[in-house]
């Protein structure tokens, strides 16, 4: 099928952009790597009037690492935030996830900033956001602010973002301590969306673990924290982490997910295999915490 | 309204006048005349649509024409004349990569971005450059080892010359 016409905004500054949707919210659309907005035009499941496209913006084309944070610009793809090896030396989770975003050719027009902002549930990148912590920048004609990672998510394709915003970058916080990480997902094919995801970080002070954040996606409307199970192992002694509580943190996510059915899978195989995840996750991000680098 | 597009196409430098919704699959199609990128799904999903832009092989029907302004854009027309097909596509012939062809162009010019960048590929590498691909009639097996043949070509040809 073919879009309906729309106007198209090739924008060179960030106020141009802002202004463009400042001047017409709801019937405006940004434009980043068209992975997910072009087949959904194509589709006509959205007609706006507006597009305003940002991959001219220049600004927006960068990754940043600092000592406490990485920062990539909302114009970066996501083949080249894959091959970074500095952003990988800090937070080699991203490099991995960003392995089963659809297939190379996605990636090569793809960015991480539109991953996030077009918030599928099923999707790595907002994991990997939710996971590792961090925030959005946004702006709009009002001004700039920014968004936590545990605010964003809000539901299904929905986040915290008002449709006069648009965001810049996105921050990864870089964990302090020796830290471990675990991504898994269970799909049918490579570079299919995920029929139920995990990504992991867990770090030890001495043998004690003194972070845990586990993410689980696919698993409802947006992807999930699993804090029950982080409570669980928080405190524990790495070497008391073994089959009982490792069971109980399994059964906390299976209780924690709010999977349905759809023609992937069942609700029930979702929850079954989110506890398996999140017992695997625990195990091998210990693993890697407590291996020297 | 349409909008003028310049683009570099298959080495030959194109100017076109075209409507903002209108995708680079569609314009090369109708305004341009090449019609080796098929138009599969128009959703991104099948890859018979594939085109080198800049040299990264991208689905054209998920990218607007008007975005590729300035832009060097390489179709399967412009990989080989007829009367000398390129490596990929002769390997694609003997080892009977080739049914109805319409998932043909699409996958020559991901197997070529990939062996362009790294000639001495191994199956995996070629399996997952050619995911974005989807063929309905060869069960891919014959596909990979056409890309595989044509890597070892390359790789000989390279070492002969070199
Ligand atoms: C065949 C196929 C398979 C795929 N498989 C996967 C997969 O396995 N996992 C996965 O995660 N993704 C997958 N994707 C989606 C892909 O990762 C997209 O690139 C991504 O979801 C969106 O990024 P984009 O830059 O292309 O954004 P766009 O498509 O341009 O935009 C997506 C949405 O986000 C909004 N948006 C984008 N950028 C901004 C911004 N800076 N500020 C405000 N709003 C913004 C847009 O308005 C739009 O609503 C797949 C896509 C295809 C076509
Ligand atoms: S037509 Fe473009 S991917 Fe199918
Ligand atoms: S040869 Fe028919 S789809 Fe591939």
């Amino acid at each position: 099928m073919k879009p309906p016409p729309f106007k198209y905004h090739a924008c060179r500054t960030i106020d141009e952009a802002v202004g463009i949707l400042d001047s017409d919210p709801d019937g405006s659309k940004v434009l980043a790597g068209g992975q997910s907005l072009v087949p959904v035009l194509n589709l006509r499941l959205a007609a706006p009037d507006n597009l305003v496209d940002i991959n001219s913006i220049e600004s927006l084309d960068h990754i940043r690492v600092q000592p406490d944070h990485v920062a990539i610009g909302a114009g970066t793809r996501q083949y080249v935030v894959e091959r970074s090896d500095q952003l990988h030396s800090v937070l080699p989770v991203v490099r991995e996830a960003l392995s089963h975003v659809g297939h190379s050719q996605i990636r090569n027009r793809g960015t991480v900033v539109g991953s996030i902002c077009h918030a599928d549930p099923a999707a790595e990148m907002p994991a990997v956001f939710l996971t590792v912590g961090g925030e959005v920048t946004a702006h709009s004609a009002a001004g700039t602010r920014t968004i936590g990672s545990d605010d964003f998510f809000e539901s299904y394709l929905t986040t915290a973002l008002e449709p006069n915003e648009i965001v810049t970058q996105v921050k990864f916080d870089i964990p302090s301590g020796r830290t471990g990480w675990y991504f898994e997902e269970v799909a049918r094919r490579h570079g299919d969306f995920a029929i139920l995801g995990v990504v992991a970080l867990v770090s030890l002070e001495g043998d004690t673990v003194s972070r845990a954040r586990i993410t689980i996606f696919g698993g409802g409307a947006t992807p999930l924290r699993m804090t029950a199970a982080e409570q669980l192992i928080t405190g524990a002694k790495a070497s008391d982490i073994g089959g009982d509580l490792l069971e109980r943190a399994a059964i906390e996510a299976s209780a924690a997910v709010r999977p349905t059915d759809d023609i992937h899978a069942s609700a029930d195989y979702r929850r079954h295999v989110a506890g398996l995840l999140t017992r695997r996750a625990v195990t091998r991000s210990l693993e890697r915490a407590g291996s020297p680098a | 309204m349409k909008y003028p597009l310049n683009v570099r196409v298959n080495g030959v430098e194109t100017s076109v006048d075209v409507e903002p919704h209108r995708s680079l699959l569609n314009v090369l199609r109708e305004d341009i005349g090449l019609t080796g990128p098929k138009e599969g799904c128009d959703d991104s999903e099948c890859g018979a649509c594939m085109v080198l832009v800049d040299g990264r092989p991208v689905n054209s029907c998920s990218y607007l024409a008007l975005q590729t302004d300035g832009r060097e854009i390489t179709t399967i027309e412009g990989v080989s004349e007829p009367s000398c097909p390129h490596s990929i596509q002769q390997a694609l012939l003997e080892e009977g990569g080739v049914q109805c062809g319409f998932c043909t162009p699409g996958i020559v010019m991901s197997a070529k971005a990939l062996l362009d960048a790294n000639p001495s590929c191994d199956e995996d590498e070629v399996r997952l450059a050619l995911g974005g691909n989807l063929c309905r009639c060869t069960g891919y097996q014959k596909i990979v080892r056409a890309v595989l043949r044509a890597a070892e070509q390359l790789q000989d040809r390279a070492g002969t010359t070199g």
